[in-house]
């Protein structure tokens, strides 16, 4: 059975192709493009602005998606589409074009998770069977594990995105968003050397962003008004932006490793799968691959094509609960900007 | 893409200057955190609690020593107020909150050991009795009592403004008093002795609540906190005793009574549980 996935629920705009064995074993990729909206330095994207950067750029992913897999509209047995999480405008105009494909064409529609997707798609591409699953974007911090058809959240950022924590420092900072503000960060990162003092918020397997955020936007402030006359109190030597950057990734980092580490205590489990967009960090996968080893453990992890949102995760766990008999009617083909993990009924799994 | 790790796991050592003691420590249970060992304190006959929080390889030097020392500090310093207050808690023996022996090693208490067993093997265990008899009799009697026994002592730490952090069954001790231990009698063995039931249901739900575990403690004195104290027990004690869940009201009622302000906790606990501790996604 062949899928056509589209998602954009921020400001990437995702189309994938995917077709799944009938006698089962992997899932063939037929295709897999993204077209990003990127704002300019100092600013984040805006609702209405991406929704129309998704409206005008569909038809032409779709299009050319089509041609890269060398299908015709007969070959497609469902559109998948992301119904939520995400933000409200993006979310709609993708909606629209699913349905709009799928009266065109005659095909029925199923609304995805964007989360579920991202699990579904890691779990796919690096085999793991049953991992802790750390979720980290832009818009959520999530530690996952499956228990009875659930994707069960057993913490999460009670506040903001780690993802958010690091796009809107990299705001701060005024760094290019090409081709993402956290690449940038990660970047800069790797040339810092000083930590500063940053709040370290966490509570149980729950974490915090927004007090991390407050005061690594004060240090930059502070940065900025003293421009090299702020030393380090060990070294002497001057703290820089990069060093900033440096001690962001160091805090934030070690707190998702730590809620980790403490939920594959508590469900005994030594695999951990890594996904969403912050999971393309090679700091995070390193410190993560440390924790593992202490624990004799395993991190899979996935590149930038299926980490950061994508067209190919919605096909993939749309047609995993199509082949289950799920579809979604066209007067029920809405989306939402809050929806759980855990309300989604996994029945395609044990 | 899996990242593979070819190197052998390490295992922790020893923190110095357990290295040197003999009989050598005995590892109990390793956590996300710590690892807990028993061993003994200047004498071999005094028996006590060692728990390592090795360093995180994964963390930067810094900021691992900083966490480790205000962690280490910090439940101390509950378990020190605790003690002061008279909540029956593990007294503090000793500390190495720098890692002073050295660098690399993270950091370590002592405390007190605490004999008997952990309140979830015994609620399991008269949860067995009393299936075994189809309900009533001494063990429901006793399992009451201890439930009242754990209302009490929580509200004792509630009172002198402690919040646990993480109330399980699994860190609660019911320590027996010292008079069923001078005559010797093991409590599995007066378990199993079907005879006398009211003996070994005494034996075994007899003694005293020790809270442990304080690592994840803080000092608060508000209503909030303390409500979701006791929503993490209740719902620890759903999932960890479904059979006993009745139970849990007693611990409640007792709680009530316990100190001035628990029943506006209780009323506090009420809005948690609404509430949930997750945010809603719907809508």
């Amino acid at each position: 059975m062949i899928a056509l996935g589209l998602e954009g629920s921020a400001n990437k705009l995702g189309v994938g192709l995917i077709s799944h064995p009938a006698k089962g074993g992997a899932a063939h990729i037929l295709s897999n493009i993204r077209h990003t909206f990127i704002s300019p330095p100092g600013e984040g994207f805006l609702p209405k602005d991406t929704a129309k950067h998704h409206r005008s750029w569909i038809i032409r992913l779709v299009k050319q998606a089509m041609k890269e897999a060398g299908l015709r509209v007969e070959d497609i047995d469902c559109i998948c589409y992301t119904k939520g999480p995400g933000m409200g405008a993006p979310l709609q105009s993708v909606a629209v074009a699913a349905r709009m494909l799928g009266l065109l064409w005659a095909k029925k529609l199923v609304g995805v998770n964007h989360c579920v997707g991202h699990i579904e798609m890691g779990r796919e591409i690096t085999g793991a069977q049953n991992p802790v699953v750390l979720y980290v974007s832009g818009g959520n911090t999530q530690v996952i594990a499956y228990a009875s058809q659930r994707y069960r959240i057993f913490g999460e950022a009670l506040d903001i995105a780690v993802g958010n924590c690091l796009d809107r420092f990299a705001r701060t900072l005024r760094i290019s968003n090409d081709p993402a503000p956290g690449y940038n960060i990660e970047q800069m990162a790797k040339h810092g050397r000083h930590l500063v003092d940053l709040p370290y918020a966490v509570k149980g397997m729950d974490c915090s962003f927004s007090g991390i955020l407050a005061s690594i936007d004060i240090l930059a402030e502070k940065l900025e008004a003293h421009r090299g006359q702020w030393k380090d109190e060990l070294t002497n030597e001057v703290i820089t932006r990069e060093d900033l950057c440096f001690s962001l990734q160091e805090t934030v980092y070690a707190m998702l490793v730590e809620i980790t580490e403490r939920a594959m205590a508590h469900v005994g489990s030594s695999q951990v799968l890594v996904v969403g967009g912050v999971g393309s960090n090679e700091r995070l996968q390193e410190m993560m691959g440390m924790m593992a080893r202490d624990r004799r453990g395993t991190v899979f992890a996935t590149d930038e094509r299926f980490c950061i949102d994508n067209g190919i995760m919605i096909a993939h766990a749309g047609l995993l609960a199509y082949e289950k008999g799920s579809i979604t009617a066209l007067e029920d083909s809405t989306c939402t900007q809050r929806f759980r993990t855990d309300e989604v009924f996994v029945k395609w799994r044990e | 893409m899996e990242i593979t790790n070819n190197d052998p796991p390490q295992p922790h050592p020893l923190p110095p200057p357990f290295t040197h003691t003999a009989p050598a420590p005995t590892l109990l249970t390793q956590g996300a955190e710590a690892l807990l060992y028993r061993t003994h304190f200047l004498l071999p006959s005094h028996p006590c609690a060692l728990k390592h929080r090795p360093s995180k390889p994964y963390r930067h030097p810094v900021l691992d020593k900083r966490l480790t020392k205000h962690r280490i500090l910090s439940e101390a310093r509950t378990l020190v107020k605790c003690r002061r207050e008279g909540v029956s808690v593990p007294g503090v023996l000793a500390l190495d909150a720098e890692g002073c022996g050295d660098a690399g090693s993270g950091g370590w208490m002592m405390m007190e050991w605490v004999e008997g067993r952990t309140v979830k093997e015994v609620v399991v265990e008269a949860g067995k009795r009393i299936k075994e008899r189809g309900g009533g009799g001494v063990w429901e009697e006793g399992l009451r009592a201890l439930m009242g026994k754990i209302g009490r002592a929580l509200g004792r730490m509630h009172e002198v403004g402690v919040v646990h952090g993480d109330l399980t069954t699994s860190n609660m001790m019911l320590r027996p008093s010292p008079t069923s231990l001078q005559n010797g009698t093991t409590f599995t063995n007066g378990a199993e002795g079907d005879g006398d039931d009211a003996k070994s249901a005494g034996e075994s739900l007899e003694g005293e609540i020790v809270l442990i575990d304080f690592g994840l403690a803080a000092q608060s004195l508000q209503d909030e906190d303390k409500a979701v104290d006791l929503y993490v027990l209740e719902r620890a004690f759903g999932s960890t005793h479904p059979e006993a869940e009745e139970g849990f009201q007693e611990v409640l009622r007792v709680y009530g009574e316990s100190y001035k302000g628990a029943k506006v906790v209780l009323k506090r606990l009420e809005d948690v549980r609404l509430r949930g501790r997750k945010r809603s996604m719907l809508g």
